[in-house]
């Protein structure tokens, strides 16, 4: 499901408040840039307001984001539909205990970890991060927090690359975006 | 300045949501735990609501938060005082074109980045991070937007460890500054 297709009016004004840079971090790959559309105050409001429309109402009692960027989203939309906000982060961040998850990168592996008691079993959670890419880094999420017993309701991204099926990646969970990028 | 003193009913929810962990990241700290304090949903509006009801108003149109934590409670005042978000992050974290500040570690040193373009001069900035320690990296932020010509109205935290004020004041104003804590 997509904001994009559904052509809501406030969709244009984000999508064009994205900024493409080319070649970073690596070369031949074309960088979503999501800090334009943070300098824009009205954008970075219609873009919370997109998702806190969809998910008011819902009995979400949890949304987890993903570090770094996934932090810049989550906590607004978890304020406004009354959440409590979960960091997800990369090892060694959190202090105390914590489930980690392990994920494939290009090259080697990378971890995710989640705070032991952070969401109870029966919760209902979002996932929240700016982009889509593979869908390596949601699906971990999304393990994180089904390990500690929450239904994943829906992940949430600002972005999509649909060229690279990380939708298919989800385990069948349903992924609402914004904006797609081919 | 703080609300602790001036004793506000919310912040006393606020604190006992903080939790204390010994020991991390290195034996010896007490670290302060502020994701306990997300888990509360009426505790973090309180914490949100705080912030905006002193800078609403104010003309302030940037709210720079630092990596990682500064991006929880950076974005949620932006957007309630109608300023922009600037993201200021680890090195080769940023895109395109950046200006790059330095910064002292107990051991070695880091940096910080903004993007060029971020801020215009003349903009009236906050600064927000979760914790300040000895005032490191938020005197890196400062410099970072200043440099662009902004000027830095305040910096907010929602943790003081007090007892760094003391090491704070033994630094030379013109010399780097040591972080501890880090984020």
């Amino acid at each position: 499901m997509s904001a994009f297709r559904d052509q809501d009016p406030r969709i244009h004004g984000i999508q064009t408040k994205i900024r493409v840079v080319p070649d970073f971090p690596r070369e031949g790959i074309m960088f979503q840039d999501i800090t334009t559309l943070l300098l824009d105050p009205k954008a970075f409001k219609d873009t919370i307001d997109l998702f806190v429309e969809r998910y008011k109402g819902k009995n979400i009692s949890v949304v987890a984001g993903i570090e770094a960027r996934g932090f810049i989203f989550g906590p607004p939309i978890a304020l406004a539909i009354g959440a409590k906000f979960v960091p997800l982060r990369k090892p060694k961040k959190l202090p105390g205990e914590v489930i980690k998850e392990e994920y494939v990168l290009e090259y080697g592996s990378d971890c995710l970890e989640m705070h032991v008691g952070a969401v109870s079993a029966g919760e209902r959670a979002l996932v929240v991060d700016d982009l889509i890419a593979t869908g390596g880094t949601l699906r971990a999420a999304m393990n994180l927090l089904e390990r500690a017993g929450a239904e994943v309701v829906e992940c949430a991204c600002v972005i999509e690359l649909p060229d690279l099926k990380g939708r298919e990646r989800l385990n069948g969970k349903p992924l609402y975006v914004l904006v797609e990028s081919h």
